[in-house]
């Protein structure tokens, strides 16, 4: 395999060929702020918060799904990005009801803690207080639209890891919505095993274990990369 | 120099925000020392927001009447006004009745749909003030020039937010400890 040599931040790093430049930040102890990105499961590059900066190109790029190529010089942390990235996270406040004082997630939300990362004292634009459902019909989970900020990880993690494929993306646009099964309740999908890997995956309080109120929510990662660490690299300790 | 003029406000909120304020404890004496209370629903008994204030706490979001008389007043006669906690700042619990639409919806659901004895809207001029159409945080309504979230903010912020303040300095809001909602 090729490696191939590129420059972040003013670092000289040097990376397998394939890598995206997420993994290869990462391997070299440089922190771009993620949300939609789940270790284990695929990249999309949804929410747009991992836009980094390459020079000899006016497009910003996601590192989470651009592959690293030779000779890059890339900045992750310029105030351009800095401000796109605060932009992003009071994008995501304004668009859904995300009401932290009464949610499960309280203190234990990658959301909240984002908005502390990109220094977010307030939201300058005007919150849109969507009319959007709870669904409480399966037996175990709840899963609450307002918080929902359409990462996509649980559509990703029990298609991927799980294999049920019981979530999805309906709609466009700002009618997007995460539909379980046929757009049936969740209680009435046939397909979910009731595993919850969709609530570990979940960045905020939006699918949770029924019975827990505000603040209670806690998700079990190592579950998650416990299990992509079995599949690849056949090791089953835990 | 003269004493810092200091008020504090609330509007739709819980005062879980002035709770958290009195949970200042004896710091409390130390900044009665160092201010001029000039109006404050749990610091003075004067009635109408006084002109040149220095330093302003708002509490609670923008959703009636009073509510917006009374911040637009603030706004005239204060030079630092702080967005004092989550509804202040995102309008927050108060602002979940935006979810069901306007006022006139609101109304309906609260007093006439879930009312179990004379079911009637609320209609006093002058008396009960009107609600406004959304529920909005402060600073769509005016300039703003401290932003504290929490919910309410804890003890340890609000005196780091007035700390530098008493000196002359600017609050840097900033990190989980000032910062943080909910």
């Amino acid at each position: 395999m090729s490696v191939k040599t590129l420059e972040i931040d003013g670092k000289a790093i040097a990376i397998e060929e394939g890598a995206t430049i997420l993994q290869a930040a990462k391997e070299n102890g440089i922190s771009i702020p993620t949300l939609c990105h789940l270790d284990g499961v695929s990249d999309v590059g949804a929410c747009r918060l991992c836009l980094v900066e390459m020079e000899g190109s006016n497009k910003l790029l996601p590192a989470c799904v651009t592959e690293v190529a030779e000779g890059m010089i890339l900045h992750t942390k310029t105030p351009k990005l800095q401000n796109y990235q605060r932009m992003t996270v009071e994008l995501l406040f304004a668009e859904g009801n995300h009401v932290c004082a009464v949610c499960v997630a309280n203190g234990n939300c990658e959301l909240q803690d984002m908005a502390i990362t990109v220094g977010m004292d307030h939201s300058r634009f005007p919150y849109r207080f969507p009319d959007r459902p709870v669904d409480v019909s399966h037996e175990q989970f709840g899963i609450d639209h307002n918080r929902c900020i359409l990462c996509t990880r649980c559509v990703r993690v029990c298609d991927e890891i799980e294999g049920a494929h019981v979530w999805d993306i309906a709609q466009r646009g700002e009618h997007c919505f995460i539909v379980s099964g046929l757009h049936q309740p969740w209680g009435e999908v046939d397909a979910c095993t009731s595993c919850g890997k969709c609530v570990d995956a979940c960045p905020t309080g939006a699918i949770f274990r029924k019975g827990s109120t505000t603040g209670e929510k806690e998700r079990d990662r190592a579950k998650l990369e416990f299990l992509v660490t079995a599949r690849e690299k056949r090791q089953w300790t835990r | 120099m003269d004493k810092i003029r200091f008020a504090t406000v609330w509007l739709a909120g819980c005062s879980g925000c002035h709770m958290s304020f009195l949970d200042l404890d004896e710091w409390l004496i130390d900044l009665a020392q160092q201010v001029d209370v000039v109006f404050s629903p749990v610091g003075s008994d004067i009635k109408d927001y006084p002109e040149n204030v220095d330093v302003c706490l708002v509490e609670g979001g923008v959703a009636n009447e009073d509510n917006l008389e009374l911040l637009l007043k603030v706004r005239k006669h204060t030079k630092t006004l702080i967005s004092f906690g989550d509804c202040a700042v995102t309008a927050n619990v108060p602002a979940m009745r935006n979810m069901l639409g306007g006022a006139e919806e609101v109304l309906k659901r609260s007093y006439l749909e879930l009312a179990e004895y004379t079911p009637q809207l609320p209609h006093e001029p002058g008396i009960v003030p009107e609600l406004l159409e959304q529920v909005v945080p402060v600073h769509q309504v005016v300039p703003v020039e401290i932003y504290m979230p929490g919910c309410p903010p804890p003890a340890d912020r609000i005196r780091a937010t007035l700390e530098p303040l008493l000196r002359g300095e600017m609050p840097v809001m900033e990190g989980r400890d000032m910062i943080k909602f909910g």
